[in-house]
């Protein structure tokens, strides 16, 4: 695609901000912010990865890697309104699944440890991993909020609080992981996904696409699984003391 | 024989801006086998005093004392095996009867069925142990609730205005049920209360409690006919004002 070609495309951005003027939404502002900010974030990016890519040192990928664990950390710990520790909790889950995904599928021969897979393969599991985090914390401290009463009385006969808080672990373990089980009924039908899309548009065979396609969903649900049982087990340790008392947050 | 004992107990809850004593100096004894009530105006410290025996919350300052042995030094999970605890509201788990009755030998990861033998003992027929918990009374909640406490054999039960929540004729049966449990199993019980009349039937000794510090502390016929301090006596004549701070 020309530049010059990227450039008229600004008409469709143009399209959105007529509409919200006419509508009186308000919505300019953001959307010339929104532009600017993805047009800038996008450009850096693939002037990174570009160069990355040529330096092909996999010291370099790790640590870009680690860069986009420790952006999806901030963000996600964001969800856990003002819980303690919820950021150390967010990365070690999500570097911890994506480690684990990363190591079997290159152990297994499905990808080399290069950088033009690890990133990109990469960023898509730890964006996924951060959404399901953010899904657990926002969901483990609403719970214990709301069912602090049933707590106690387990922690009143006698629960330690890994039992005495199993149900509301349950529960945000379980909220983080549904939309990605969910996304996987509807691959294929309801929208085609970006990897795929991305093959395809480069020219690729579509049954090959599909078949990355088809892996990326596996990784997915393996990566976002680890990730929210790993961050559910370390951050419902930050609402009780070493006595197992309910602490107040 | 002290069965529990309070020494200068003070708790303190600190927020972003207000700092509260909510227990000041409270220095008390229960004795083995005694009902004990405890009186007083909202946010006295009532319940806190009840959760400061099972360690649910850890005191500012101060020692307590279960049959003469510092509860610090008791491990904290078997301390809560030998305390049962009733709350005002009756906290059920989702589930069935049968299963909230057994929640304690599920978490030893014990197996044995005695929720029926429970549930007679608090005067409720075995047929409803599989029937879900949310489909009962709230009469019948609230035994089930005495019931689970009672499964871990506990030495002291702690009631945290057990029947406030129930109507007349539910509140008669289960504080009757209660008196006649507390005999027969010869437990010590710390019975928190708002209605003075209850405190009168039940209590072998009762306390009055208003704003963190314990003001009259007698045997229940004295507490009632020859109150000393003068805030038990405007409490009495129900003319007592919550003091906040």
């Amino acid at each position: 695609m020309s530049f010059s070609a990227l450039l008229l495309s600004l008409t469709l951005v143009l399209i959105s901000i007529v509409i919200s003027a006419y509508q009186k939404l308000g919505l300019e502002k953001d959307i010339i912010t929104g532009t600017v900010r993805a047009v800038i974030q996008l450009l850096a990016m693939g002037f990174v990865l570009k160069f990355v890519f040529h330096v092909s040192d996999w010291r370099l990928t790790i640590a870009m890697l680690t860069v986009m664990i420790l952006v999806a950390g901030q963000n996600a710990s964001k969800r856990a309104q003002g819980m303690p520790g919820a950021f150390a909790a967010v990365i070690t889950a999500i570097g911890g699944g994506s480690l684990v995904t990363i190591t079997i599928m290159v152990i297994l021969g499905i990808i080399t440890f290069n950088p033009w897979q690890v990133i990109p393969i990469g960023g898509m599991i730890i964006g996924n991993s951060m959404v399901g985090a953010g899904v657990v914390l926002n969901r483990l401290t609403a719970e214990i909020k709301q069912k602090r009463l049933e707590i106690e009385a387990a922690l009143a006969l006698g629960a330690t609080s890994r039992q005495a808080a199993d149900g509301v672990l349950r529960a945000a373990v379980k909220a983080g992981m549904i939309p990605t089980v969910d996304s996987m009924k509807t691959l294929g039908i309801v929208q085609l996904p970006g990897m795929m899309t991305g093959l395809i548009l480069a020219g690729a065979d579509p049954l090959q696409a599909v078949r990355y396609q088809i892996l990326v969903a596996f990784m997915l649900s393996a990566t976002v699984s680890i990730t929210c049982v790993i961050v559910g087990l370390l951050a419902y340790r930050r609402f009780f003391s070493e006595y197992h008392q309910l602490l107040d947050l | 024989m002290s069965k529990i004992r309070w020494d200068k107990v003070s708790l303190i809850r600190s927020s972003a801006n207000l700092t509260k004593e909510v227990l000041k100096a409270v220095s008390l004894t229960v004795n083995k086998g005694e009902v004990y009530t405890i009186l007083g105006p909202s946010g006295s410290g009532k319940s806190t005093l009840l959760r400061l025996i099972n360690r649910l919350i850890e005191p500012s300052s101060g020692e307590i004392y279960l049959d003469n042995i510092n509860i610090r030094e008791i491990p904290v999970i078997e301390l809560r095996r030998r305390i049962g605890l009733v709350f005002q509201q009756p906290v059920l788990f989702p589930g069935s009867v049968q299963e909230n009755i057994n929640y304690s030998a599920k978490i030893q990861g014990k197996n044995f069925a005695q929720a029926a033998e429970y549930l007679t003992m608090v005067g409720l027929d075995s047929e409803l142990l599989t029937m879900e918990v949310s489909k009962l009374s709230g009469g019948q909640q609230q035994r089930v609730a005495l019931a689970r406490a009672l499964a871990n054999k506990p030495e002291v039960l702690l009631l945290d205005e057990p029947t406030s929540a129930l109507d007349i004729q539910a509140t008669e049966q289960l504080e009757a049920l209660i008196v006649n449990l507390v005999k027969t199993l010869g437990l010590t019980v710390l019975w928190v209360t708002h209605n003075i009349d209850q405190a009168k039937r039940v209590g072998d000794r009762t306390m009055l409690l208003v704003d963190g510090r314990v003001i009259e502390d007698r045997v229940t016929p004295d507490f009632f006919n020859f109150p000393r301090e003068e805030i038990a006596v405007e409490f009495l004549a129900g003319k007592l004002k919550t003091r906040g701070n």
